[in-house]
């Protein structure tokens, strides 16, 4: 377990001052996919970097389990490190040595056996899916083929926690896809911790657990991934959810006055959100039957997260308006996020 | 051949055992002091990149110490400096003539020159190669030898190419002081006689010397280039 304890980070540069990390605190657990998500400049790699002291917190504590690694000796936390592998955007290879040498590098002083040392590195290649370019060097593979080496080359220590830093920001999406989904084999097949820094809602949804939003150095929401989605408390949050799904572009529509978005006398159109985990119930059916209303389904973004459902609708409602006002209080009771976007009921 | 040599180099044949001797000359000059400039080179410039601003050993006050003072014997001639370091010279190697007293001069010309050869060489490692090695708990020392080091081994090949050709050159200037060699031998027949062709085979044996530097530092470069 990682545990963060009021740190802040200061920087000082041509005697300004920037505050990078302010007064966070944080849990990560053991087994976990954890992510960070924020805009550029928000503090995510500040604040990453403090986990392995590869930058030192101006103030506030780190633990790795029970061990402060704040308070370690240099030679004590260099022991520490060793069971916190770290994945980079730019891969971080050393252009000067085979993928077979990148992977083995850090088990240089680990006391293994040359044919120990051989079969390890052989296993984190099969691992990674890499085993055919032992021989190669790094500039002849591609990016996704550089970040499973750095990977392999990362795990090589037997890390707990794996720590990536925009580990696929330089890949195109089906890249990106091809190593989340490698990373999250290890987490379950190894059981490794994965921290993840990305500014893309989509990794968040992919394959974390649990997720911080960082904004201005701060921590501003924390939580599972589904309940941060679904029931997001801070702006900047509902911003980063709505990047994920189309169900904004409904004000996009509505400023371009679309077609769509022009409705008759005694219409509104409305957002559905599911908040809980509840899609699972028929409730279109069930309003527009013991309502007598119709609902037209503008359009819609319902996807997994984990194995809940989650998203919601753009509909035009139509009938008369005290049932569809009793219609949504019936949504709201049944917790699902209601939004009145244009409004033509006539009253 | 030796017809050839004959009729174009009259003077030189006379002088052939002299010749080979100055050669023999230059090269210990190259060598002595080439082994001590690479190696307090290497030094300096490391230190330079550990102790600058961001560096793994950061340190304000000693790069500011090494940075000046490589930056005050660099602005000074080398004709200079032969002069100016004659009584360090006459302390350390007893003399400030000869082969022997041209090892210092030779020295304080190189060093500076190779220092922000090297310097500048592994500044050129990727600030991300060196955080990946910390982060996999290397310590300093092993950062600078299987980082640093390891990866600028082409563009170091080249700083030690391009150290030693105008190491080549300081070499034929200290002959100018008296330190034997090529530069003395040219300049006390080729100029001083007037003896045009000594000057001539001087300059084809220092251009093969430096071309045979040159290609041996393009190899290794390109040989451990990735
Ligand atoms: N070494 C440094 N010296 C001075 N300022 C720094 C340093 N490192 C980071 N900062 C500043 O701290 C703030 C946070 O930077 P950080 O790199 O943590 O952001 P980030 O969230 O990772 O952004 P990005 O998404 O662009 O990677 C920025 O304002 C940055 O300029
Ligand atoms: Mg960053």
């Amino acid at each position: 377990m990682i545990t963060l304890k009021d740190i802040n980070k200061k920087f000082e540069s041509e005697g300004r001052t920037v505050e990078a990390v302010k007064n966070v605190n944080l849990q990560i657990k053991d087994g976990e996919v954890f992510g960070i998500i924020g805009y550029s400049g928000a503090g995510k790699s500040t604040l990453v970097r403090c986990i392995n002291l590869l930058e030192r917190p101006t103030s506030g504590e780190v633990f790795l389990d029970d061990v402060e690694l704040t308070a370690l000796k240099a030679s004590e936390l260099r022991k520490e490190r060793k069971k916190i592998g770290m994945i980079f955007q730019q891969f971080n290879l050393f252009a000067s040595r085979t993928i077979y040498q990148n992977v083995a590098y850090p088990l240089k002083h680990s006391g293994l056996s040359k044919a120990e040392k051989k079969k390890k590195v052989e296993e984190l290649l099969e691992l990674v899916g890499i085993a055919d370019k032992a021989g190669n060097y790094p500039s002849q593979l591609s990016g996704g083929q550089k970040q499973r080496v750095a990977i392999a080359r990362a795990l090589a220590n037997d890390p707990k926690i794996l720590l990536c830093d925009e580990a696929t920001s330089a890949l195109d999406p089906q890249t990106t896809h091809a190593i989340l989904k490698l990373l999250k084999e290890l987490n379950k097949k190894l059981g490794i911790t994965v921290v993840l820094i990305t500014h893309e809602m989509d990794v968040i949804k992919e394959i974390c657990d649990r997720v911080a939003v960082m904004e201005d150095g701060k921590v501003v929401e924390e939580g599972d991934v589904f309940t941060v989605f679904a029931s997001s408390q801070q702006k900047i949050t509902r911003k980063f959810v709505d990047t994920t799904s189309n169900l904004s572009k409904i004000h996009q529509l509505l400023e371009e006055h679309a077609e769509i978005t022009n409705i008759k006398p005694g219409e509104c159109i409305v957002k559905f959100k599911y908040l809980v985990r509840s899609a699972s119930e028929p409730l279109v059916s069930t309003i527009s039957r013991q309502f007598q209303i119709d609902v037209n389904i503008i359009f819609g973004n319902v996807e997994l997260i984990g194995s809940e459902p989650i998203g919601g609708l753009v509909s035009i409602l139509s009938g008369k308006p005290e049932d569809i006002e009793n219609a949504l209080n019936y949504l709201r009771d049944k917790n699902v996020g209601v939004e009145v976007i244009l409004d033509a009921r006539v009253r | 051949m030796q017809e050839f040599v004959n009729t174009y180099f009259p003077n030189l044949v006379e002088k052939l055992p002299d010749f080979y001797e100055s050669i023999l000359q230059t090269f210990e000059m190259v060598i002595r002091s080439g082994i001590i400039s690479l190696i307090l080179g290497t030094l300096f410039g490391i230190i330079l990149v550990v102790t600058k601003k961001g560096g793994i050993l950061q340190n304000s006050v000693v790069f500011q110490i090494v940075d000046k003072v490589i930056n005050v014997f660099r602005a000074i001639p080398f004709i200079i400096l032969l002069t100016l370091v004659m009584p360090i010279s006459r302390s350390i190697m007893g003399t400030a003539i000869g082969v022997d007293g041209a090892i210092v001069p030779l020295i304080f010309g190189t060093v500076p020159f190779f220092s922000r050869q090297i310097e500048s060489a592994l500044s050129e490692v990727s600030p991300g190669l060196i955080e990946a090695a910390e982060s996999m708990g290397n310590s300093k020392i092993e950062i600078i030898l299987n980082v640093y080091f390891r990866e600028s081994i082409p563009q170091i090949a080249r700083a030690i190419s391009i150290t030693i050709i105008s190491l080549i050159g300081l070499t034929a200037m200290a002959g100018a002081v008296g330190a034997g060699g090529l530069g003395d031998f040219a300049i006390r027949y080729g100029h001083d006689r007037n003896e045009t062709d000594i000057t001539l085979a001087t300059v084809v044996i220092l251009v093969v010397l430096v071309s045979i530097v040159q290609l041996l530092g393009n190899l290794i470069a390109k040989k451990n280039t990735h």
